[in-house]
């Protein structure tokens, strides 16, 4: 990091309205924020109109907020709901029965690429071209393997902690968490599987 | 790992056992698994690297153009303290 984060902010100083605070707030978070929101949805109008909702509602109702989890926790909450609904939003024809509960019973796919890429010199992995890539692979997730996949592997939150921000059991979001993940290595062993041979042809 | 039965339960444990969650003697299990198939084994191993470089890619600070800040702070009402 080549900054320090500021101060984790005061609750009880933002619940009596300190603007101060909320600054402090808007600092820390902002960031990881916006990154959330630019993964989910693509596009920087879509992301800023997230960021922007999440705070305006945090401010809202950060009254009623009761500390049963972390700040952060509450914020990647509401920024997680915004997403998805901004997703609804854009795409109306996506029904609630995208995230019902009863598709996490679909069982783990199975792999299907079998090419071992990890040889490949360590500048290929993540040189421009391939930093475009794995991007591509984050954005065709299906949505709600998405969101778990930020939460936790780029965002760092704990399973526990992803389950709270998306009202999911700890079972349901490992079984997302690990279908993003062999989805994402099916596409990455595209990109870097072809990688491989152009640079046996070389 | 499509095609031996025995591949299938050790595909549904694989979040833990690069997580480091998995128990030893389920560890021990696939160790021994993946020694013996070549499937598998790239399976782990591309899964493991897959992982690692989206971590690579987190660990870099976010950083948020300084307009999209701006516009952040003026729609909260916050634009006094955008000097700061």
């Amino acid at each position: 990091m080549t900054q320090t984060l500021p101060q984790s902010p005061s609750i009880s100083a933002l619940k009596s309205g300190d603007r101060e605070e909320f600054v402090r707030l808007v600092d820390r978070f902002s960031a990881p924020i916006y990154r959330l929101a630019m993964k989910m949805l693509g596009n920087q109008q879509d992301a800023e109109d997230v960021l922007q909702n999440t705070f305006l509602n945090a401010f809202k109702h950060i009254h009623s907020f009761e500390e049963r989890s972390s700040l952060s926790t509450w914020l990647y909450r509401i920024a997680s709901n915004e997403a998805l609904m901004m997703i609804r939003k854009r795409r109306p024809e996506t029904t609630m029965a995208d995230f019902s509960p009863e598709k996490d019973e679909d069982e783990v796919y199975s792999p299907i690429q079998f090419v071992d890429w990890c040889c490949l010199p360590e500048d290929e992995f993540l040189s421009s071209e391939a930093r475009l890539a794995l991007d591509r692979a984050i954005q065709r997730l299906p949505d709600k393997l998405r969101i778990v996949f930020i939460l936790r592997d780029l965002d760092g939150l704990s399973i526990e902690e992803t389950s709270q921000v998306l009202d999911l059991s700890q079972t349901a979001v490992k079984t997302r968490l690990l279908r993003a993940r062999l989805t994402l290595r099916e596409q990455l062993s595209s990109y870097y599987g072809n990688r491989l041979q152009k640079r046996s042809k070389a | 790992m499509t095609a031996h039965a025995e591949c299938r339960p050790l595909l549904e444990s694989l979040s833990d056992y690069v997580d480091g969650t998995l128990s030893e003697e389920l560890c021990e299990e696939i160790r021994r698994h993946i020694a013996e198939c070549r499937d598998c084994r790239i399976v782990v191993d591309t899964l493991q690297k897959t992982i690692l470089l989206y971590h690579a890619t987190a660990s870099e600070p976010p950083n948020i153009p300084s307009n999209v800040r701006d516009r952040l702070f003026r729609s909260l009402k916050l634009e006094d303290y955008l000097q700061k």
